[in-house]
C-alpha cells in the first residue's frame, strides 16, 4: 500500500491520497468492519465533504441515508469522529 | 486531542431558561459524540424542557442576568423576553442547533438517557403522560446516584 499523509490525530490530511483500501485500514484500526452500509455512510460523509457542506449529528438526522440510531451502532465510540477518519476527510469542528 | 478518561457523564438539569438547556444537551450530545456515555436528570424547573406542553415555548431570562446588557428594569417589561428569545432562536437557527424538541430526539436517538425527578414531578402534579415519549422513566435521585459506574463517571449540575 502507498504512504498517506496524517496529522497528529490520524486523519488525511490529503483526500485525493483516499482510497477504499485505505478507508478499509484505518477502519480495521478503529475496530469496525466495513459493510456496503458504512460504505454508503462514508460516500455521503465525502459528499458533503466535497460540496465543503459542514457535518453535524443534525445533518446525519436529515441525511435521508442514515439515522442517527444506526450511525452509533456502526460506527460506535464518536460516530462523527470514527466515520470521516475512515472517510478520509477532515474532523468535524462543530460543537454541535 | 489525547484520548479521555472520562467514561459517563451524568448532567442534572434544574433550570429551564434557554441558556441553561442548551447547555445540557450541548454537553450531554458533545459527550456522545467523544464516544462518552451520558444521562440527563430533569429536575425542578429542568422538567419543563421535556414537558410537552411546555418544551417549545422556553425562553431566555433577560431579567438578573447582567450578560444579556439589558438594564434589570427594562428586562422585566412585557415582550422583552419573548424578542430576546425570537433573537436568540435566530442565531441558534444560524449555527443549525436544532430547537428542543429536536435536539431531545437527537440526543435519544444518540442513546442519552433521559430521566425525570420523581419528587419534583409529584411536586408540580406531572405525570408520564406530560412528558416526552422519549422519556426513560422517573427516578429517585438515589436511583439516578446509582446509574454512576464507578471513578470514570462524572456528575454536572446546572
Amino acid at each position: 500500500m502507498e504512504s498517506v499523509d496524517l496529522n497528529e490525530e490520524g486523519y488525511l490530511t490529503n483526500f485525493s491520497q483516499w482510497n477504499k483500501e485505505i478507508g478499509n485500514a484505518i477502519a480495521n484500526d478503529n475496530e469496525i468492519t466495513m459493510t456496503d452500509r458504512h460504505w454508503e455512510v462514508v460516500e455521503y460523509l465525502q459528499g458533503k465533504h466535497v460540496k465543503e457542506e459542514a457535518l453535524s449529528i443534525r445533518g446525519i438526522k436529515k441525511s435521508g441515508v442514515i439515522n442517527i440510531k444506526e450511525f452509533y451502532a456502526l460506527f460506535p465510540g464518536g460516530p462523527l469522529k470514527v466515520s470521516t477518519k475512515i472517510a478520509g476527510i477532515p474532523k468535524p469542528k462543530s460543537c454541535i | 486531542m489525547p484520548k479521555t478518561n472520562v467514561k459517563k457523564m451524568l448532567f442534572i438539569l434544574s433550570k429551564a431558561s434557554i441558556e441553561n438547556v442548551y447547555a445540557a444537551f450541548i454537553m450531554a450530545n458533545g459527550a456522545r459524540m467523544e464516544g462518552i456515555e451520558a444521562e440527563i436528570f430533569f429536575t425542578f424547573f429542568g422538567l419543563e424542557a421535556i414537558n410537552k406542553k411546555k418544551l417549545n415555548r422556553l425562553h431566555v431570562a433577560t431579567v438578573g442576568n447582567p450578560a444579556m446588557n439589558i438594564p434589570t428594569m427594562l428586562g422585566g417589561l412585557p415582550g422583552m423576553e419573548a424578542l430576546a428569545t425570537k433573537m436568540m432562536k435566530k442565531e441558534m437557527e444560524k449555527l443549525d442547533m436544532p430547537p428542543i424538541g429536536e435536539f431531545l430526539e437527537i440526543l435519544s436517538d444518540s442513546g442519552v438517557k433521559l430521566w425525570g425527578c420523581k419528587l419534583a414531578a409529584e411536586m408540580f402534579h406531572l405525570t408520564e403522560k406530560d412528558f416526552i415519549d422519549d422519556l426513560d422513566g422517573i427516578l429517585t435521585i438515589g436511583d439516578f446516584y446509582g446509574r454512576c459506574e464507578g471513578p470514570d463517571t462524572h456528575m454536572l449540575f446546572v
